[in-house]
């Protein structure tokens, strides 16, 4: 393998320090000292970090986000662990047609899903609702908690389930005590990166949560809207460490680089 | 036994399945079928949202040249964006993939680990970094005396691509160092021991290899740049809108449902033709590597 020159490195050099710029400045604005947005010069300090106890919105905002995430990833998981095993291990009609339409929320552009469920929640009479919050979450994490689910059920070995069959295993025990312990890396990976999507989604979200159902994406980006301020960047700063968080245990379960490579081919 | 397993065969799929079909049927298929049919109902200033099947939001948006320019707009910041994510994205997969073990993995989860982290935290930093008077770009260039006024970035077009193209980049990197793992390191050292000097080989061999990696990639990148809403908003604000920003603005404000519809369905099927049809075109122009 042939090696890269100095221009490749100094090309490369630029590229990283561009894509991480944006990042690194919201988190050092963060922890500046002064009232208004400047770099951390004169010191650092956590006002801005206890500024945002001043402001309920956000902390509640948070715990929204929270709830959401977690219940939104669980109640998907229990409606693509099934389909997974079906897909998996099944060779049957109509079995392409349901693995696209399960992967489909994630070539709908979300403007367009966050327009169709406002009109169907507010019909509904769930507008604004938590739980229309969750059922439409759980449609955009889907594919994720699928996507994973689906990998850990195609590469089981299969012998060991067979094994527990001819020891008189059945039903719901050999899923409980054997097969659901197999695929259990590829399940937590799944929720760890559906909880990702649903904790970061603004697109949607931002169609159907009303005050009170406001995450913090959405709390977030109502709040730039009227002034960006250091506290902004302090709520960021901590949103991008509770994605740190998340990605070190996607990364202990499964391995980031196999959830990300597995990002880009989604059929399109 | 063969009995039996063919017959558990044939219903097990569809018993497994069965939960997450009628989740799909009844809260996506459902709510998207009544977002088209929303798009030809009438709305009104008073009378709010009026049931019936009239073209009117739909003669609206082909007659106002104000909706023309606005799709104009939107489509040309996704094709910007997706050039520019194209000419720096693969020359940096390429970069990447010529790295030995430890800084390869390393480097791929700096440039793809961003991929996670929220939109609205991503785009902050730009606005930071040349938000008008305060951005700390700006700032630093007028008091070193480079120049007098700040660079022109918060609502402009400019500054939406390049926000944008920093929010896509992963998915183009992505692509094309997929689109290498396939290609053979040998042919390279073949066509040196050849007489090839770099340029040819990548003119040559590397480019025409990794073309259909580029172009994947830049199809995720259009339709996802092209829909995308929270970057858009956040640089463009109020003045510079786009499809996604103007059905929020529908939505939300005016509160002309239809009309907001109209506009979604217009993007949604806009982007299902582009991309259906781009993807049948490389498909068959490229079909010897999607064998």
């Amino acid at each position: 393998m042939r090696r890269n020159g100095p221009l490749a490195l100094i090309f490369h050099t630029i590229f990283v320090i561009i894509m991480l710029a944006p990042i690194l400045v919201v988190c050092l604005v963060a922890f500046t000292p002064e009232g208004y947005l400047s770099l951390p010069t004169n010191g650092f300090s956590l006002r801005w970090f206890r500024a945002i106890a001043n402001y309920p919105e956000f902390i509640h905002a948070f715990w929204v986000s929270l709830g959401l995430g977690a219940l939104s990833s669980l109640v998907a998981l229990l409606f693509a662990v099934p389909a997974a095993l079906a897909i998996a291990r099944y060779r049957f009609r109509g079995r392409d047609a349901l693995a696209a339409l399960f992967l489909s929320p994630l070539m709908i552009p979300h403007v367009v899903l966050g327009i169709a469920f406002l009109r169907f929640f507010t019909s509904a009479g769930l507008g604004g609702s938590f739980a229309a919050l969750i059922i439409a979450h759980v449609i955009i994490v889907f594919p994720f908690a699928l996507r994973l689910t689906l990998a850990a059920a195609t590469g089981m070995d299969r012998t060991v389930e067979m094994a527990a069959v001819s020891l008189g295993a059945g039903g719901w025990t050999l899923f409980r005590r054997v097969t659901l312990p197999l695929i259990l890396p590829g399940v937590i990976s799944g929720w760890a990166l559906a909880f990702i999507q649903s904790f970061d989604d603004l697109t949607m979200t931002v169609f159907l949560a009303a005050p009170g159902t406001e995450t913090l994406p959405v709390r977030m980006f109502l709040y730039i809207q009227d002034n960006i301020d250091p506290l902004v960047t302090s709520v960021s700063a901590c949103v991008i460490a509770i994605t740190m968080s998340a990605l070190i245990l996607l990364d202990r379960f499964y391995g980031l680089d196999r959830v990300l490579a597995g990002k880009g081919d989604t059929g399109r | 036994m063969s009995g039996v397993a063919e017959e558990r065969g044939a219903r097990a799929p569809w018993a497994l399945t069965a939960p997450a079909l009628m989740l799909f049927v009844g809260v996506l298929l459902i709510p998207l079928a009544m977002t088209v049919m929303l798009s030809f109902h009438d709305w009104g200033q008073y009378k709010g949202i009026e049931p019936v099947f009239i073209l009117k939001n739909w003669y609206e948006i082909a007659a106002d040249p104000y909706y023309a320019e606005m799709f104009w707009r939107t489509f040309r910041i996704a094709i910007l964006t997706t050039l520019l994510t194209a000419l720096l994205g693969a020359p940096e997969a390429y970069i990447l993939n010529r790295m030995s073990g430890r800084w390869k993995s390393f480097f791929l989860l700096v440039i793809l680990g961003p991929l996670l982290i929220s939109v609205v935290a991503r785009t902050l930093g730009w606005a930071l970094l040349f938000g008008g008077n305060n951005g700390l770009v700006n700032k630093l260039l007028m008091s070193l005396g480079v120049m007098r006024s700040p660079i022109p970035f918060m609502f402009t077009e400019t500054g939406m691509v390049v926000a944008l193209a920093h929010v896509m980049m992963p998915f183009m990197v992505l692509s094309v160092w997929a689109a290498l793992q396939r290609l053979d390191p040998q042919i390279e050292n073949a066509a040196m021991s050849l007489g090839a000097g770099p340029v040819t080989i990548i003119r040559r061999i590397i480019m025409p290899q990794i073309m259909p990696g580029v172009l994947s990639g830049a199809i995720i990148v259009f339709s996802l740049s092209a829909s995308a809403f929270a970057t858009p908003a956040i640089i463009g604000g109020r003045r510079l809108k786009v499809a996604a920003t103007l059905a929020y603005d529908e939505f939300l404000n005016t509160l002309n449902w239809p009309l907001g519809a109209a506009v979604a369905t217009l993007l949604l099927f806009a982007l299902v033709l582009i991309v259906v049809g781009s993807n049948a075109l490389i498909e068959r122009r490229y079909a010897e590597v999607f064998r």
